[in-house]
């Protein structure tokens, strides 16, 4: 049988799909094989990456030029096929953008860029992204973005909390997320989109490791 | 084949907070102009476009503000289109 590989897709702008990739491979011994966005046939890869960066400029809306790559087409049957889906940071918006989670990322309240660790709730372990014991602890993961802040509508908040698809939540608000949500599930639990960097808190010397988990899952058959 | 100049306004919903509209009416108040009561920032898109009528036009500027110019989660848009 052919190694489980990871596929990281690299878009004009991408920057943080070598750390991924690095994360993947050095940390947890996971196969990567990078992805340029005009790819079509996501064939051979087993689980999928969107890295953080600034793809396209995020000229017009973060993530909103992204949608209309021949990758990003090929990702709604990726999707349905049932293969996991991680959206780091701008892979988080173009998952909002092209319509694979509700909602959608705006700037910061504070008009910042944020670069900081923050302290995370864990709320729901749907899809198995996170576990029980990190939902008794919390984890802390970095992230780096002026566009963070997660919004949606009253309608949508609630499908969200009644059908358990926050993940993570700030436990202090950097940003002004609407119900201090920093990561949400799709309902099949196979697509997992979060502001924060889990492949910057892969090794105790860069100052963690509570991001393994996340990656680690994408494993999960 | 007439020519048709439409322009394009989006707006953040009212619902979403505008931090930068906030900090230019902050902004303006420092520059002594009173009255100010709300100061919002959205986007203008000018566009040029060729086509039989202008309900045509209407269906393809539509198309292009639902998909692309505005994400309807955040964000309305308007347009004006006129016969150049």
């Amino acid at each position: 049988m052919e190694s489980f590989t990871v596929g990281i897709v690299v878009f004009p702008g991408s920057n943080c799909d070598r750390d991924v990739s690095w994360a993947l491979e050095a940390s947890l011994d996971i196969k990567t094989k990078y992805l340029w966005h005009e790819a079509s046939d996501l064939g051979d890869v087993d689980a999928i990456v969107l890295p953080g960066g600034f793809s396209y400029g995020d000229y017009l809306r973060c993530g909103a030029i992204a949608r209309f790559s021949p990758l990003i087409n090929a990702l709604h049957d990726f999707v349905k096929s049932g293969r996991r889906v991680l959206g780091i940071c701008n892979g988080f918006q173009i998952l909002t953008e092209s319509g694979f989670l509700p909602g959608a990322l705006v700037a910061n309240k504070n008009l910042n860029f944020i670069c900081d660790d923050v302290e995370l709730d864990v709320i729901s372990t749907k899809g198995g992204w996170l576990n029980t014991e990190h939902q008794e602890k919390g984890i802390k993961l970095p992230i780096a973005h002026g566009e963070g802040r997660y919004h949606c509508d009253q309608d949508t908040l609630k499908k969200l909390i009644d059908n358990e698809l926050i993940a993570i939540r700030y436990r202090n608000n950097p940003n002004g997320s609407t119900f201090d949500i920093a990561g949400i599930t799709n309902k099949q639990g196979n697509v997992f989109g979060l502001m924060p960097h889990p492949e910057r808190a892969c090794d105790e010397t860069i100052g963690g490791t509570d991001g393994l988990y996340t990656l680690k899952a994408l494993i999960i058959n | 084949m007439d020519q048709f100049s439409v322009k394009v306004f989006i707006r953040l919903r009212p619902s979403v907070l505008d931090p930068a509209g906030e900090a230019t009416k902050s902004a303006s108040n420092k520059l002594g102009i009173e009255g100010i009561k709300s100061l919002r920032i959205g986007k203008m898109i000018e566009v040029k476009i060729e086509s039989e009528t202008e309900n045509d036009v209407r269906e393809k500027i539509d198309l292009l503000c639902d998909r692309l110019f505005a994400n309807t989660v955040i964000e309305d848009y308007e347009y004006s289109i006129e016969k150049i």
